[in-house]
């Protein structure tokens, strides 16, 4: 899934300055599997807001709504018929909802109240993990199953570097050293002698370096 | 010879070969880098000069190392990942080789998190290893990693580092197999202080047969506190310094300590060089040129051969 964080109520506040009146939108997919952006913290940020802005004495009047998708436009025309009441819109979707109902609202403003993070996994309760940085071109059947563009902090095809130690990468011993994790499973996959073949040059055509992606699939087209 | 570098024609000799390094300043002052310079002057066969280490932004390792070829040095441009793409490391290898350098470590490099620009992006377009492929292509094949010709080769001896304490322990000397397989001619340690474990990575290096195709030239530090000893091993990732060491500091007064420091260095380099398939010694005294002379002094491994350029 996306996994995204909260913004701070400072820096929503901060947005919200000029408006008194907004539409507070938030998204039934990822952002709500991540406990960031659901119909749950919809109601626990319109909260938030309108607390801190009566106590500031400036009253704000919030309108909370979550949609089952921002990334699709059935589902963002069904706030049409009401966006037209209010000054802005508070995104709570990940960056590409956000900016999808920008594009549909041209004359409304779109913030965004979440920082989008990463692709990742549920490690457990309230503990997200990044596993994919979609390069667009995947190798992890020579990797054992791990990638080491997401996982190793230099993304290094040939790791481990020099600062690799007891399982832990040089930059936070919090965070496991990727190619420990590749070497380990390697290992348990009796395929050891893998490591030894030289992965080459990486192609990033394939990756955000050859521009914003595009996928096609005329069969599904209609 | 397929090269001009010294640290190539000691090995094609069988000699034992004598490098240090030398960290630009983090100014545009040239003479910092002669006075780093005249304290190496005739103690070593070539001199590794660093590339923004520990992602500290300093003068450019290319320029020291030019300055270092004025004075007669053989320098060693060292080169990392971290800060370039490709087509920025092809252009400093070409850039290098034009104004008469000899030799390229290929390192992936520290992350930038340990330097002075923290919130900067890193590069990582190709990896250590792939920068190896990327001088043996130019030179050897006279391509460019894109397939097309280059026009003039460079003519660069390649060099890489290896940490043998890092981890996995297991695959360390497999990795210097993969630099071997791709191309690499020397390699320098990481400082060695766990004797025992460098011995065992010693023994897989041999087992593979690698020390036959590759120079291996083991790194010291020397310590010039207790407090440095300590430094080195709780704070620098990938350095594997024994409580033994730690302890043998702690017990001479501290007026004594850099004594007592250069003294087990000395003793190190003597082990290492009783170790089947070590070609040499890089001595890397940081921010402490000026010992380098003597160390080398006392470890026997002076005078240095002399070559016309």
């Amino acid at each position: 899934m996306i996994v995204a964080n909260r913004k701070s109520l400072e820096e929503i506040l901060n947005m919200l300055k000029p408006y008194k009146k907004v539409l507070l939108l938030g998204c039934n997919e990822c952002v709500t599997v991540c406990a960031t952006g659901g119909e749950r913290e919809v109601g626990v940020l319109a909260s938030e807001l309108k607390l801190s802005r009566s106590k500031d004495g400036q009253e704000i009047e919030i309108k909370e709504h979550t949609l089952e998708r921002q990334c699709d436009h059935e589902y963002i025309d069904k706030v049409k018929e009401f966006v037209g009441d209010y000054e802005a819109i508070l995104s709570m979707a990940c960056g590409a909802g956000i900016q999808y109902v920008a594009e549909k609202y041209r004359t409304k403003p779109v913030l965004p109240v979440v920082n989008t993070t990463f692709l990742g996994v549920t490690i457990e309760q309230g503990v997200w993990s990044e596993r994919c940085q979609g390069c667009g071109a995947c190798i992890l059947d020579q990797t054992g199953g791990v990638c080491p563009i997401a996982r190793c902090a230099k993304s290094l095809l040939n790791g481990p570097c020099g600062g690799s130690s007891n399982g832990k990468c040089e930059v936070d011993k919090e965070i496991d050293c990727g190619w420990q994790l590749i070497v380990d499973r390697l290992k348990e996959l009796g395929q050891l002698d893998r490591y030894e073949e030289i992965i080459p040059v990486k192609d990033w055509t394939t990756s955000r370096d050859g521009g914003p992606r595009k996928r096609i699939r005329e069969d599904l087209k209609l | 010879m397929k090269t001009k570098s010294n640290i190539e024609r000691i090995l094609e000799s069988g000699g034992f070969v004598v490098t240090s390094e030398c960290g630009p300043p983090r100014g545009a002052d040239p003479e910092v880098i002669r006075k780093k310079g005249n304290l190496l002057k005739g103690v070593v066969d070539a001199v590794n000069v660093t590339d923004n280490q520990t992602s500290v932004v300093r003068m450019s390792s290319l320029s020291a190392c030019v300055i270092l070829k004025e004075m007669g040095f053989d320098p060693i441009l060292q080169m990392v990942c971290r800060d370039r793409n490709r087509i920025a490391i092809q252009s400093d290898i070409l850039g290098a080789a034009a104004l008469g350098i000899n030799n390229i470590l290929c390192l992936s490099g520290d992350h930038q998190k340990f330097g002075d620009h923290p919130k900067a992006k890193n590069v990582f377009d190709i990896d250590s290893i792939q920068l190896i492929q990327t001088v043996r292509g130019m030179r050897e094949e006279g391509r460019f990693l894109g397939g097309e010709e280059v026009k003039g080769k460079p003519v660069l001896f390649i060099g890489a580092a290896e940490n043998p304490f890092a981890d996995p322990f297991e695959i360390r000397a497999m990795r210097l197999g993969k630099k071997a397989k791709a191309g690499v001619e020397f390699l320098q340690t990481q400082c060695i202080y766990n004797m025992a474990r460098f011995e065992k990575w010693m023994e897989m290096v041999r087992e593979r047969g690698l020390h036959e195709k590759v120079g291996i030239l083991a790194g010291v530090t020397p310590f010039k506190s207790v407090g440095m000893a300590r430094y080195m091993k709780n704070s620098v990732p990938g350095m594997d310094v024994p409580d033994e060491l730690i302890e043998r500091m702690k017990g001479v007064p501290k007026e004594k300590q850099p004594e007592e420091g250069i003294k087990i260095c000395v003793e190190t380099i003597q082990k290492l060089k009783e170790i089947p398939g070590v070609r040499g010694i890089h001595v890397m005294a940081i921010e402490w040129e000026e010992k380098v002379g003597e160390i080398a002094k006392a470890a026997g491994l002076l005078p240095r051969p002399v070559f016309n350029a």
